[in-house]
């Protein structure tokens, strides 16, 4: 779904995938830091960091992508 | 003690942090956000119930998979796997896989060329108003008593993990669901499930990676499960884990199914009739762009969709497992009227439902287990916004345009549209209620679709590939089939012994029954249909242009190289599809 003057549905998923991403990170950065009295099952990956992360990277791929101002050049250049 | 309080006290796992409550509040703020940016564009009824038919491949597809992903497919068979092990995944595999690719390849270009709004809207242009009454009331029932059910496991996640009140929980979702839907329509509900797909996999799919790290992999789950069950003497403990090898007799497998009710019961009728004439899903696809990208979209779905196992089956088979209660003995759940009873919640007993926020709760800390308790409740709007955008198309032109009051303008269906929604969701929460009485979700929903899709598809198909079907037949047959389907259940629910007439073997479990009495009432109504068929008069092929095959010319879709073609990518889909059938056999 893209339209030149519509937000696309990707950008959407990227701003919501991204902010997750950027709370989870930063969650486990600081349990790491100060470590949790009731620790979850394979603490010790500190899947929060990794995942975390990985959702921030793919949020922001998707938001730069289809944010507002690249669909504007895409359809300047198509039309 | 209050039910929530005595949760609450006994579920130290769970507790939410700030970093949790601003996640699902943010996603909370996110989908009302979208509703309120798409309300000005849903001014026209093509706009508001079929998202203007300018949906991408991906997009439909999407959504197309996404609208499935509520609560049926994350705790209902998460709870299905912990009580009949994978063999639930037949219902990911052959229930759906070969469906979706004949919807794509077969069916999709008789509903795009005829330009309906709905299934119901088919039926009217092949069989006339007698068969579109009967499916539409049927099919407006059907979508507000599912909406209840998502509204139902939503609350059920809600009170099991973060303790809150049921009453409060199906409030929340159902003012959230209504306002978005009734803003923006079926573009909103579609943008939705987009962004729910992506995080239910973003929620979920931690728990599966770090089980089968804790568990050993695959071949460490298996031993621990055959561990597990062989001390609790349960019958067959080997057959949790193999998919076709168990399938030989009723007695060999926990659900007390053979390969019969699997292959026919479930992959030629109950799927069939689903993936290709259910509403709910066939509307997304009705809303893509062009042709090919109708065809492509449930060949992306399936693609998906053959990988939601990883993320539903996988969970409660960790559950077997690998949960323990706080004192570390092995946790076995047990059916929810059980877990529900006073004894029950007095002993700290869980349902077979719950299996999957208790593996959320083992592995997620905070942020994470804010992540996955949003997927979840994602997951179950996705479900309620689908059924009730659903019932929203079906009763303004299915049944009021053409029953009621056929003048009616594009204005006022719009309008109408808004308000069919905030009430279709006060029939959900109704519904809601009701369903707290049923032993299991999933038992419920299968009987539900065994009573309407599965005569549907028989009259759908017969529809689209005989010509000589007659209207009369279409509604008869379609009418048979459904009473046929709800007596054999009264049946059985009057005298239990009749399972052995209907499901054929005593050891038929609720899952079988529902298989079997899928078969039965598709083929009455197709027995029917051809009867009466034959001695009636037939629509002459002049009106049955563009509705049936052999008379209705398929638009050729633009020259694309064989990587951009849907039969390509099916071809593809339906090779790993059979891979998966012999890795798991």
């Amino acid at each position: 779904m893209k339209s030149g003057s519509h937000l696309s549905i990707w950008f959407f998923t990227g701003i919501c995938l991204g902010v997750n991403g950027l709370l989870i990170f930063i969650t486990g950065i600081y349990e790491i830091a100060n470590p949790p009295a009731n620790k979850v099952a394979l603490y010790d990956l500190h899947a929060n960091v990794w995942w975390g992360g990985f959702l921030l990277v793919l949020g922001l791929v998707y938001s730069l992508r289809f944010s507002p101002a690249q669909e504007r050049k895409r359809m300047s250049k198509s039309s | 003690m209050n039910l929530a309080l005595l949760l609450l006290s006994s579920s130290t796992l769970v507790h939410l942090s700030a970093v949790d409550l601003a996640i699902i509040v943010f996603y909370f703020a996110l989908v009302l956000g979208i509703g309120l940016y798409l309300k000005g564009q849903a001014n026209t009824g093509e706009d508001f119930f079929m998202a203007g038919r300018e949906m991408t491949a991906w997009v439909a597809g999407l959504a197309f998979l996404s609208a499935n992903l509520g609560s049926l497919e994350l705790m209902g068979w998460a709870g299905n796997s912990y009580k009949y092990g994978i063999l639930a995944a037949h219902w990911y595999w052959i229930g759906a896989i070969p469906s979706m690719l004949f919807l794509a390849l077969v069916m999709m270009p008789f509903y795009y060329v005829c330009k309906t709004h709905s299934v119901p809207g088919y039926l009217k242009l092949r069989f006339g108003k007698g068969a579109q009454a009967i499916s539409s009331i049927s099919f407006a029932f059907m979508t507000v008593l599912m909406s209840g059910i998502n509204m139902y496991a939503m609350a059920v996640v809600m009170r099991v993990v973060l303790g809150w009140d049921l009453n409060f929980s199906i409030l929340v979702s159902s003012l959230t669901v209504a306002a978005y839907v009734a803003l923006g329509g079926l573009r909103s509900a579609i943008f939705n499930e987009v962004l729910q797909f992506f995080l239910i996999w973003a929620g979920a799919l931690l728990i599966p990676i770090l089980g089968l790290i804790e568990a050993g992999g695959w071949t460490g789950l298996q031993a621990k499960i055959l561990q597990n069950l062989t001390e609790q003497h349960v019958a067959n403990p080997g057959s949790y884990t193999h998919l076709w090898s168990t399938l030989g007799s009723f007695g060999s497998n926990p659900m007390g199914i053979n390969w019969a009710g699997i292959v026919f019961g479930l992959g030629a009728v109950i799927a069939m009739g689903y993936w290709t004439t259910d509403f709910l899903v066939v509307q997304r696809v009705l809303s893509a762009k062009d042709l090919r990208s109708a065809e492509l979209a449930p060949i992306i779905g399936a693609a998906f969709k053959m990988c939601v196992p990883f993320i539903v089956i996988l969970p409660g088979l960790l559950g077997l497992a690998l949960l323990r209660d706080p004192q570390g003995h092995l946790l076995r759940l047990v059916p929810a009227d059980q877990a529900w009873s006073a004894a029950g919640q007095a002993q700290g007993l869980h349902g077979y439902d719950e299996v999957l926020p208790l593996m959320l709760a083992r592995y997620c800390g905070p942020g994470l287990l804010g992540l996955g308790i949003t997927a979840l409740i994602a997951g179950f709007m996705s479900g309620m916004a689908g059924n009730v955008s659903a019932f929203t198309t079906v009763w303004t032109y299915d049944i009021y345009a053409t029953l009621i009051n056929p003048k009616v303008t594009d204005d006022f269906k719009v309008k109408m549209g808004r308000w069919v929604t905030v009430i279709g969701v006060i029939i959900s929460i109704g519904t809601a209620y009701l369903v707290m009485q049923a032993q299991s979700i999933m038992d419920y929903v299968q009987a539900l679709f065994s009573f309407f899709i599965a005569p549907l598809f028989g009259t759908v198909i017969l529809g689209m590939l005989w010509k000589r079907a007659s209207p009369a037949g279409g509604w008869t047959g379609l009418l048979a089939g459904t009473l046929s389907s709800v007596g054999m259940y009264t049946w059985v629910k009057i005298d239990p012994n009749a399972v052995r007439y209907v499901a054929l073997s005593m050891d038929a479990q609720d899952q079988a029954q529902n298989m079997f009495r899928a078969l039965w009432s598709c083929l009455i109504c197709m027995i029917v249909t051809i009867v009466v068929s034959y001695m009636t008069k037939p629509k002459p092929d002049s009106e049955l242009k563009d509705v049936v095959y052999g008379l209705t010319p398929i638009p050729k879709t633009e020259h694309v190289s064989w990587f951009h073609s849907p039969i390509f990518w099916a071809v593809v889909v339906a090779a790993i599809f059979v891979i998966l059938q012999i890795i798991f056999w």
